[in-house]
């Protein structure tokens, strides 16, 4: 199984040659470190022909004329191993990155694509080199040995499966200690503790007379592992070409983005709809191929530099703004975020349209990117017994369809706020939540529906079950309790007549949790009060005809207020009180503002 | 098993013929009568599911609420007829069914309903009223963004934003219901979807189109859905398949404790020792399709058609001052 390595030596100089290409020529060092104390970090050849050396202080180097000093620049590095990797994964998918300046090909089965393993080798450091990079490439069975041999021989190498001690003998002792370069300035303690490991090591080889690789192979086995340990048979392992380990390859995290750029800008959005449709089904089958779904949708529509007539479908260009000649656009961004992972193309289309028949973008359309944020898919089944609920997919579409038709901010979930503040409620997105139990919701339908499409048997059953474990829900106001006057049971198990007695004003049977509700009128009507003794005895409102004339009955006032801490502070006094009307008494909750004066209705008792 | 007594002239003796064998004879003897079915054969409609409406009283008088049906609950201004929703919403959230209650005129009260018990969590609430167009959201948001800049008060623009909602027609907002309402039902899962038309007024009730009614039953038939309309008078005529009619009288509570019934008696000169206590709600079955309950089955079994004796029963809210 052969493998491939691109070593790039001196891979800081090389990311910053790569940038700026006219300092091939000159000797060029990279210094790390804040100004007053900085260092050579990496030198190129030519740098190094004229004795500068990695460690040296800035102050040092400036007696050597030609000498280009630049920063080390951890961007230029980033985008230089980027398109190393690239280059990389355009030969194998499986590729190990190994270092900044180290990567590892698998290059098993390529002979088919691309030719001999020695090919390959030469191809790549062609393609490296056009990329601006100079690097070494060696192929060899073993991955380290690749890698020890790209590290230690410049240019191509290749080595034939047996010739790994052999070749890799000439090798000096230090190719074992050498380490990648991260992209940035490594202080760790660990860095420093390996550092000083191997410099311990190598201070002791060479102690020994180890230079060269070969050397180090050729010593005893035993009687190494006595001096250095396991770490020392690793390193004449490596010295042998003798290790094995599996590759690590690099697993790019997959994108779920189209981008089509248009011929001619778009003005209205069906056509629009057919480009989606088909940037959607590409990301949605992508997004299955990998087993994955989607929560959230992002769509940038880059717009041309025109506007719309409010009026219609006409596009003016506007062209050339001498204001602002460079302003650039920014890109019309909806994002669509889902309750729920999801993947119906069809879905995200219809949904995408209501959205953009909601908020149209304003200009004519460009270019179109799409992302999709994959996630898992939900796995959720469903129980038989369980309440009905909505289909997310279909619940989505019917909320964005209502939205269309109502507004966005007037659908969905009301809560509450700590406040006694009039109209102290948000509207949240209306996401309801799964069932919790089968049985608890089994045990409803049994015990408040006799006819529940249960087997008649299968009902009785359970009925009975309930019955003799007595597991019936009294404390919820829907079943039944036992001092039912009426005698009626949803079970079927009373038998006794029932007696339809209507409740006493009082009696909490059936009333415990049955609220006298309050219709907010939104706006409150304003209205006119007659005082008398103190209260209201007269209404009159304009714009409700039915809510004037003579009080009948009044309670209160209840007095309120809060916020006073803050700029919108607010008092009240409550009143609730009757009216006679055509069709009998109706009740209303009227308010007076302290802080303003006038009278309000702000609903009514129903 | 329908059967009968029919003289065979062969035999000349009575033999005992069933209904099928009566249907092959009449069709053999009356070719013009052979594609005719008889009723016997028609099928029966199955009995529909009832759920518990909230209301004890309205279980035992009516069975409670029908499934894949429309009950109406009809009521004057102050007749309990909210109060019967958020009893039904309360129960069927609690049954962990989700519920849409779409709000004609923007009246529901998110603190009496999480007093009546109803969890929000599983409630869809569709506000019907604002003037929404896209062009129109873009000029509003233009003129808030143009107001910002300048320094305005925002209470102008929230002026604004109210001067326009009330200009709303009414038809409009009934419009945006109904449209509402359908897609709701088309979307299905929804264990109860509700339309308040409560505060619309009874011209404007009766112009809802019967064909909608129509479709909207249709929509819910052998579903799990209950359709729960609440109006001023009856509107949905034979699409619903329970009508009721609501009408109360509001009891208050005086500083001695004593309970009264308002309307009964001149206000009392003293305000502050009375409290509103709640409703005492009468309700009335004005027609039923279908009666589960013992009481009213004797009175209106599958017939579809007012009761012939009037099928009352009461029950009393609680207001949410009296703790």
């Amino acid at each position: 199984m052969p493998f491939a390595c691109i070593f790039v030596p001196d891979f800081p100089v090389q990311a910053v040659l790569r940038a700026e290409p006219g300092l091939r020529s000159q000797p060029v060092a990279v210094l790390e470190g804040k100004t007053p104390l900085q260092k050579v970090f990496a030198v190129n050849e030519k740098a190094r022909r004229i004795g500068v050396e990695p460690g040296m202080p800035r102050l040092q180097l400036e007696e050597c004329g030609d000498l280009a000093l630049r920063p080390r620049s951890s961007l230029a590095e980033e985008d230089a191993h980027a398109t190393l990797l690239e280059c990389a994964q355009t030969f194998s998918p499986r590729v190990e990155d190994d270092a900044c300046d180290t990567l590892l090909l698998d290059l098993a089965g390529l002979e088919a694509l691309f030719g001999p393993p020695p090919k390959i080798a030469h191809d790549l450091r062609r393609r490296v080199s056009e990329l601006g990079v100079e690097a070494n490439v060696a192929v060899a069975a073993n991955a380290d040995t690749a890698v020890l041999a790209a590290r230690g021989f410049s240019g191509v190498t290749v080595i034939p499966e047996g010739q790994e001690a052999e070749r890799l003998g000439s090798l000096p002792v230090d190719v074992l200690f050498m380490r990648g370069h991260g992209f940035q300035p490594s202080h760790s303690p660990d860095g420093a503790s390996e550092a000083q490991d191997a410099a311990r090591l190598l201070e002791i080889l060479e102690r020994w007379g180890i230079h060269d690789l070969r050397s180090l192979a050729a010593l005893p086995e035993v009687a190494l592992s006595e001096r250095l340990g396991q770490r020392g048979v690793f390193l004449q392992q490596l010295a042998r070409g003798a290790t094995f380990r599996d590759l690590v390859p690099v697993e790019e995290p997959p994108v779920f983005e189209k981008t089509i750029e248009l011929e001619y800008p778009l003005v209205l959005l069906e056509p629009l709809a057919f480009v989606l449709s088909q940037l959607l089904q590409e990301i949605c089958a992508r997004l299955a191929a990998y087993a994955l779904a989607t929560q959230e949708l992002t769509l940038q529509l880059e717009l041309a530099d025109g506007h719309f007539d409010d009026t219609g479908t006409d596009c003016v260009e506007t062209g050339f703004h001498p204001a602002q000649p460079n302003e650039t656009r920014q890109p019309f961004t909806r994002i669509l975020h889902l309750p729920v992972p999801l993947l119906d193309p069809k879905v995200f289309l219809k949904l995408l349209q209501l959205d953009l028949n909601a908020n149209p973008p304003g200009a004519p359309i460009r270019k179109i990117h799409l992302t999709a944020k994959p996630t898992r898919p939900g796995a959720a089944q469903s129980g038989l017994f369980l309440p009905p609920s909505p289909e997310p997919e279909k619940l989505e579409l019917t909320l964005a369809r209502i939205a269309g038709v109502v507004g966005s901010d007037h659908v969905g979930s009301p809560e509450l706020l700590d406040t006694h503040r009039r109209e102290g409620f948000n509207m949240q997105r209306f996401a309801p939540r799964e069932p919790e139990t089968a049985a608890k919701s089994t045990t409803s339908v049994v015990l408040l529906n006799g006819k529940s499409g249960l087997p008649s048997q299968a009902k009785r059953k359970i009925c009975s079950c309930l019955e003799s474990e007595k597991v019936a829900d009294f404390s919820s106001p829907l079943a039944p309790r036992n001092d039912n006057p009426s005698g009626l049971s949803f079970c079927g198990t009373t038998e006794a007549a029932p007696s339809l007695k209507l409740p006493s004003f009082g009696n909490a049977q059936g009333a415990h949790n049955l609220v006298t509700a309050l219709r907010i009128f939104r706006p409150p009507v304003r209205a006119v009060l007659t005082i008398r003794d103190g209260k209201p005895a007269h209404i009159m409102c304009s714009k409700r005809e039915t809510m004037q004339g003579e009080i009948l009955w009044t309670a209160g006032p209840w007095r309120s207020s809060g916020d006073w801490w803050e700029h919108e502070g607010w008092a009240r006094d409550e009143w609730d009180i009757a009216v006679q009307e055509k069709s009998g008494i109706a009740l209303y909750r009227l308010v007076r503002n302290l802080l303003g004066g006038e009278w309000l209705v702000e609903g009514s008792y129903d | 098993m329908f059967s009968s007594w029919v003289c065979d002239p062969a035999l000349g003796r009575p033999v005992d013929w069933r209904c099928e064998d009566i249907a092959g004879f009449v069709s053999t003897a009356f070719p013009k009568l052979a594609g005719v079915v008889p009723a016997s054969r028609l099928e029966v409609r199955p009995a529909p599911e009832m759920a518990p409406s909230g209301v004890p009283e309205l279980d035992a008088l009516a069975g409670g609420l029908l499934r894949g049906h429309l009950t109406e609950v009809c009521g004057a201004a102050s007749s309990g007829r909210t109060s019967m929703l958020l009893a039904a919403l309360a129960a069927a959230t609690q049954r962990q069914e989700a519920c849409a209650l779409v709000d004609v005129s923007d009246a529901f009260d998110p603190a009496s309903a999480a007093a009546a018990g109803v969890d929000f969590g599983r409630l869809l609430w569709v506000r019907c009223g604002k003037t929404f167009s896209p062009q129109r959201h873009r000029d509003t948001e233009k003129n808030k963004k143009s107001e910002m800049r300048e320094g305005h008060d925002f209470s102008r623009a929230e002026k604004r934003a109210k001067f326009q909602r009330a200009l709303a027609p009414e038809g409009a907002k009934t419009e945006q219901a109904l449209r509402a309402v359908d897609l709701l039902l088309q979307s299905g899962g929804f264990g109860l979807v509700a339309m308040d038309l409560g505060d619309v007024s009874v011209k404007l009730a009766r112009r809802v189109p019967l064909t909608s009614w129509f479709r909207f039953q249709r929509a819910v038939e052998n579903t799990p859905t209950i359709l729960f309309a609440v109006t001023p008078v009856p509107c949905a005529q034979n699409c619903a398949a329970l009508l009721l009619r609501v009408q109360s009288s509001v009891v208050s509570r005086q500083s001695s404790g004593k309970l009264s019934a308002i309307g009964s008696h001149l206000s009392e000169k003293l305000a502050h020792t009375q409290i509103l206590e709640g409703f005492r709600v009468e309700g009335e079955i004005l027609r039923s399709r279908f009666s589960g309950g013992r009481i009213a089955r004797s009175f209106t079994s599958r017939v579809e058609r007012k009761p012939v004796q009037s099928v009352t029963a009461a029950f009393t809210t609680k207001a949410v001052r009296t703790g």
